[in-house]
């Protein structure tokens, strides 16, 4: 079979990446057509994004450190999702791992490395078990995943904002607990860049002065090297092959002699582990302390996003997640640069997760646009 | 005496008021899933519904036109919903998870152009009236802050809210037209067999539910409070999303699970009002623990219809 160009292109749009380009063009597309109703000018709104994206080293750096716990969260959704489960209870697995990560970087006293060790590892755990939690009682009794981590997310909202009112844990009176020992964070430099020689550096070298700036942290490496594990797992391993048979039909699994309900409480405790991290890592890379939260913070709910948009793998999450983070921060600019809501992006987000949803009618488009094309 | 038994009356009352925006959007939930929809965009049509109505009664100073704009709004993202699920055989619960970014997306944005930049409301002019307020006070049926004050002085929306269980109730059960999306969230193809059009069925029902939820929502915003904020719906679609699966995929079972948890509410405001020393943290969380475990406990008997989530293709695909 030769193939020629045209089919080529065919051949990839309708494949799954090209579905997913085609989602975010549309969402850029559509979002657009929404400033252009409010009276901006969409061309300089996007204009300003890509600029507070790119135009300094400390914008890339925030925007991985934005997206860094998206792409973790991301793979907890996917990770749950090839099993079949949808894991909405990130947002909750998150909290939990975030009170742990706290609590272990401000109680614990230990030497550097081991204490960040520690406190994420122990975040993981506490955070798998309450992923594993609603796998299991969905194993056991049949109680839909959806539910019981709605249910879970909201616990983990008011346990967190009860440890903030403990007297050994929380600052009484700011809603805030004490920040975690510096052995615990995983900042890079961060003593050496209020020291003289650190300000004289990041005065006198340009590029990297800049970047510096920003709190930079270990994460993002962490996140990568999460989505190589995820990656691995359901693509290498036997455990992972069992998980993807479950979610592709837990019928024939189970007549394959695969354990569908032990599947599923492993693949939530898995989902929820990564959640966990990607709290961890957010509470001693960036914030360092927790503080009562009001609502939702949507780090779990935007990782749904992030899996979706990155066909739930792994190498995709890292991507959605880039492009999420990256939207979220440049994003952020144009309300002080020219007064445009900056929720734009949200409603692009919506935009390019209902195309996602719905491939049919981009094929759909793309038959009747190959069918004009050809009379 | 005469204390306690205003106390109860004050809980019984809260309790009414924070049932109400759950109870609304939970009967939305009923009537999506009856017909085999499944709808986790209830958040973000709920959250959508209560900027519209704040704003609309902003405006227009008309806090029943802010209400049924709020509907109509919701409604909106019903149909947008209707047109990926239904058809485009869109993963419903994905493309719910779109409405939840696409509403409070919108909310927000139009916030920003209508109110310069907030991302909430001004307070609103005129809130949902009390329609039994004549009754109450000094010289008339019953005294002011006595037991029946404060449980029967409530928003025309909490009557409205009891109403349209009833109505709800009634058509699902008592009419050809809630009998055919039974079916169709039952045995879509059997339906079809039989002519009904599983597409309009589901295209009404998804619609109806955004509608509900859009109440849902205004009752919060320009009811129990006067205006709109960021943080105001936070979660609440999801808490009516769990009362209406606790409740059976049953309009009167949701209408029992939203006093349960607006009861936890109103239990939670009278501790704190009294100074009683108990987190209130763990007391608001108390309802989620509830739920779990009775969900853990029921289960076996719970049965959600039979079609729910399935994509139906009529040509058979």
């Amino acid at each position: 079979m030769t193939l020629d160009a045209a089919a080529l292109k065919k051949k990839f749009l309708s494949g799954s990446i090209g579905l997913t380009l085609i989602s975010i063009f549309l969402g850029f597309a559509l979002g657009a057509i929404v400033l252009l109703a409010a009276g901006f000018n969409p061309l300089e709104a996007y204009w300003v994004i890509l600029k507070g994206i790119f135009s300094r080293p400390k914008y890339v750096s925030y925007v991985i450190i934005y997206a860094t716990p998206l792409i973790i969260t991301g793979l907890s959704v996917a990770f749950a999702l090839r099993t079949g489960l949808f894991n909405i209870g990130a947002e909750g697995q998150y909290i939990v791992g975030a009170i742990v990560a706290a609590a272990a970087g401000y109680f614990f006293k230990l030497p550097l490395i081991l204490h960040v060790i520690v406190a994420v590892g122990l975040a993981i755990i506490a955070a798998a078990l309450w992923g594993g939690l609603a796998g299991y009682i969905k194993a056991r009794f049949g109680v839909h995943e959806v539910i019981s981590t709605i249910m879970l997310n909201w616990i983990a909202l008011y346990l967190s904002n009860f440890v903030v009112t403990l007297q050994a844990f929380g600052k009484q009176g700011t809603g805030k607990t004490y920040a975690i020992q510096s052995t615990a964070r995983i900042n890079l430099l961060s003593d050496w860049k209020i020291s003289e020689a650190g300000i004289e550096f990041i005065r006198s070298h340009k590029m990297l002065g800049d970047v510096l700036k920003s709190p930079i942290n270990v994460g993002f490496i962490f996140a990568i090297l999460l989505a190589v594990l995820v990656w691995y797992v359901l693509n290498k391993t036997t455990l992972g092959y069992e998980l993807r048979a479950v979610g592709f039909n837990p019928h024939a699994a189970e007549a394959g002699g695969i354990n569908v309900k032990r599947s599923m409480v492993v693949s939530m405790l898995f989902a929820g582990g990564l959640a966990g991290a990607a709290g961890a890592f957010q509470v001693l890379g960036v914030s360092h302390r927790i503080a009562k939260l009001a609502a939702m913070e949507g780090y779990g709910f935007d990782g749904i996003a992030v899996s979706l948009i990155g066909n739930n793998t792994g190498a995709g999450s890292v991507f959605a997640g880039l492009l999420f983070g990256a939207l979220k921060y440049g994003g952020s600019k144009i309300q002080d640069a020219m007064q445009a809501p900056t929720e734009v992006i949200s409603i692009m987000i919506g935009i390019i997760i209902l195309f996602v949803a719905m491939p049919n009618l981009i094929r759909l488009i793309l038959t009747i646009k190959a069918n004009r094309a050809s009379n | 005496m005469e204390a306690i038994i205003n106390d109860i009356g004050f809980i019984i009352g809260t309790t009414l008021m924070y049932s109400t925006p759950l109870m609304f959007t939970s009967l939305g939930g009923v009537i999506t899933e009856r017909s085999g929809v499944v709808n986790i965009g209830l958040e973000g049509m709920m959250f959508f519904g209560a900027f519209v109505a704040a704003t609309v009664a902003y405006y227009t100073q008309n806090p029943w036109l802010g209400f049924l704009c709020a509907g109509l709004g919701g409604a909106f993202l019903g149909l947008l919903h209707a047109i990926a699920c239904v058809s485009f055989a869109a993963e419903q619960i994905v493309s719910g998870i779109a409405i939840n970014f696409l509403g409070p997306g919108l909310a927000l944005f139009l916030s920003r152009l209508f109110f310069d930049g907030a991302t909430q409301t001004l307070t609103i002019p005129n809130k949902i009236p009390l329609p039994l307020h004549f009754l109450f006070g000094e010289g008339k049926l019953f005294k002011s802050a006595g037991f029946m004050d404060l449980v029967f002085n409530r928003f025309a929306t909490v009557y409205l809210a009891f109403l349209l269980v009833l109505l709800v109730w009634f058509v699902l059960y008592k009419t050809k037209v809630g009998m055919r999306v039974q079916a169709v969230g039952e045995h879509p193809e059997a339906a079809d067999t039989l002519g009904i059009s599983v597409y309009r069925i589901r295209y009404g029902a998804v619609i109806m539910s955004g509608f509900f939820a859009g109440l849902g929502g205004a009752s919060m915003s320009i009811a129990v409070v006067s205006r709109f904020s960021n943080t105001l719906i936070s979660g609440h679609g999801f808490i009516a999303l769990a009362a209406m699966i606790f409740g059976k995929w049953k309009p009167q079972g949701a209408m029992l699970a939203c006093l349960l948890f607006g009861g936890a509410k109103g239990f939670e405001i009278f501790l704190g009002a009294k100074g009683v020393p108990v987190s209130s943290s763990l007391l608001a969380m108390l309802p989620y623990i509830l739920t779990i475990i009775v969900l853990v406990g029921i289960v076996g008997k719970t049965t959600p219809p039979a079609a729910i989530g399935k994509i139906f293709d009529k040509s058979g695909k």
